[in-house]
């Protein structure tokens, strides 16, 4: 091979190298911020039609800036906007996904967390086992486990109450909370566990004196993948909340399904918008942490 | 007086051993107390939940577990001549490959280009990643929006004036499904970038010294040596997209309901549907064949674990 071809090939295609302004670097940025565009659109068209009348929406202007902004239907949709017979709006549904996050995020971490110590440092007969069932479970659709939970919630009497929908998220929470907390406790050094135990402490003592400070980091991701993930879920409150407790995504669905005549986009996206605020905010906030939790989540296999 | 003593000494020795071995499980036992959650969610959920999902689809049960007859395959015979069943195993694969598709290809692309050294790479990532903050009832929301013809990008194009655009995949049956494939893939295609990104990001960067001094050009170093380079990070991306697609409900119920007419159900809407119309045994019929492509992607792994236990002996 001549010297001419490998520095000609060195200058002309892209691979992470970093180079001048050429042609190449044009397209990449043009590609770049047209997939941008494609991401940010529908976000763009939410927030732009909640804050728009129905009649500024006709004859295809979903894209343009409200005229007169108004924020008439985002009152609607969290106050009055009708589910059924009812029109309390989304505010209930909104109180209801608090009390469940609330509830639901510590009970799955701090059972997870504590899990994952085990598996770690404390591995007993069986307890491989037993990881191998549970990462086993994040895998298998819920559907196919819907009606055996019905079942046995309904037995000890917690089918359709608040108990019976965080015990539901605790359940399907614990697969991937528990090989996050695994892998963070295989992480740390072994002597660090073992001058405890020299020192006579056990394993509540190592817990919750070594352990659970240490894995603050940890946890800061576990509580981002849980309120994301618990908040937008829909199948579960949909079958487990029952009536009183439906979750505020089961809720703007139903306002959505609600409309008569024409659909009411006003409304409807003001709802989505309101729906979504909280994981968008937490998404926004949390940035890289959120990112490292979709990577812890993507390790296992 | 000494024989004693000797004997004594090994009687205490033994004694010893045993209190050791004693003091040790007494010291695993809180370990076993405190996983007690994760015993009864392993077993008793996962374990124990599939068993009776499974047994009860021999079973003519409608909802409430009185005069059980156990029926045999039958419902499995009236499964695969349920139209509406049948259909929704067909729309799954389509779904199914086309997102699995565009999210790989259109996730690979997006991680070569933030791989090019560009400039504000955190917030293209942002940009990309926020719709999976948004939860599928959302997504299928504004995208019925959008691709609602009186309302959406077809009035938006007419608008311009271009008076004969259709673009209204969601009214037609035929295309429904690609309509949900595009909102799908919108939430999902970030994800797939941030797992590859990290597989491309791992690749040596002395391989793209060598391959440049070799002169292969760029596409043919990406497609012959990084990608298979990078075949954890595509498998990892590949079994959470198959997990995700077996699981499809929440998109189908607030973008289309299934429809126009059937066109839109999928294997998880007929399990639902069959509960809540109290015929259980049905629905437990569709859900243990649901449970078949993770049994295969389970299978395929311990496979891959067991050739590469192989090789590690081998050599």
């Amino acid at each position: 091979m001549s010297v001419a071809t490998a520095n000609s090939s060195g200058v002309e295609p892209s691979g992470p190298k970093p180079r001048r302004v050429t042609p190449g670097r044009i397209g990449i940025y043009a590609f770049l911020i047209m997939a941008a565009i494609f991401f940010l659109l529908p976000l763009a068209v939410m927030i732009l039609t909640s804050m728009k009348s129905m009649n500024e929406i006709r004859g295809g202007n979903i894209f343009a800036l409200p005229a007169q902004p108004t924020l008439d239907y985002w009152i609607k949709a969290w106050s009055s906007a009708c589910t059924g017979v009812t029109c309390n709006g989304l505010a209930p549904g909104f109180f209801n996904s608090v009390k469940i996050t609330v509830l639901a995020v510590p009970i799955s971490i701090i059972l997870s967390m504590i899990n994952g110590y085990a598996l770690s440092f404390w591995r007993f007969r069986g307890s491989e086992l037993m990881f191998g069932l549970l990462v086993f479970g994040a895998f298998v659709p819920f559907q196919v486990l819907v009606y055996p939970i019905i079942f046995g919630l309904s037995r000890v009497g917690l089918f359709g109450t608040l108990p019976g929908i965080v015990i539901v998220h605790s359940v399907f929470g614990m697969p991937i909370l528990t090989l996050l907390f695994r892998n963070f406790f295989a992480s740390l050094p072994a002597e660090l566990f073992k001058a405890a135990r020299v020192d006579g402490a056990g394993f509540w003592r190592i817990f919750f004196s070594v352990m659970l400070p240490m894995s603050v980091p940890i946890a800061i991701v576990a509580v981002i993948l849980q309120v994301t993930g618990i908040w937008n879920d829909f199948i579960f409150g949909l079958v487990f909340a029952g009536r009183e407790n439906l979750p505020m995504t089961v809720q703007l669905n139903n306002i959505v399904r609600t409309s008569t005549g024409t659909v009411e986009y006003s409304t409807n996206m003001a709802a989505t918008i309101l729906t979504g605020a909280v994981p968008l905010i937490v998404y926004f906030v949390s940035g890289k942490w959120f990112v490292r939790g979709i990577a812890a989540g993507a390790v296992k296999g | 007086m000494t024989t004693i003593t000797a004997s004594e000494r090994a009687l205490s020795e033994g004694q010893l051993k045993s209190r050791a071995n004693r003091r040790r499980l007494l010291s695993k036992l809180p370990a076993i107390i405190g996983t007690i959650p994760m015993m009864i969610v392993a077993i008793g959920v996962f374990v124990i939940g599939i068993g009776f999902t499974i047994v009860l689809s021999f079973t003519n049960v409608k909802f409430f577990l009185i005069n059980i007859d156990f029926v045999g395959l039958k419902q499995y015979d009236i499964l695969w001549s349920t139209a509406r069943w049948v259909e929704s195993v067909k729309h799954i694969w389509f779904y199914g490959f086309g997102h699995i598709a565009l999210c790989l290809v259109g996730g690979f692309l997006l991680a070569v280009f933030m791989d090019q050294r560009i400039k504000a790479e955190d917030a293209f990532r942002t940009i990309f990643l926020y719709p999976f903050a948004l939860s599928a009832v959302i997504t299928g929301l504004v995208w019925q929006l959008m691709l609602d013809p009186i309302w959406g990008l077809q009035a938006y194009v007419r608008s311009l004036g271009f008076s004969d655009f259709t673009f209204a995949p969601l009214a037609d049956g035929n295309t429904a499904l690609l309509g949900m494939i595009v909102a799908s893939s919108w939430n999902g295609v970030g994800v797939t970038m941030a797992i590859l990104l990290a597989g491309l990001r791992g690749v040596d960067e002395e391989i793209w010294k060598a391959a440049r001094i070799d002169g292969i050009p760029t596409w043919r170093t990406y497609i012959s040596i990084v990608i298979p380079m990078m075949r954890g990070a595509v498998a990892t991306a590949l079994v959470l997209l198959v997990v995700n697609v077996v699981r499809t409900f929440d998109i189908v119920i607030a973008m289309t309901g299934g429809g126009p007419g059937i066109s839109t159900q999928m294997p998880a809407t007929y399990v639902i549907d069959s509960i809540n119309s109290r015929n259980v045994g049905q629905g437990m019929a569709a859900a243990t064949i649901m449970l078949l492509p993770i049994a295969m992607l389970i299978l395929i792994q311990f496979f891959f674990r067991w050739r590469a236990s192989l090789k590690g002996r081998t050599t």
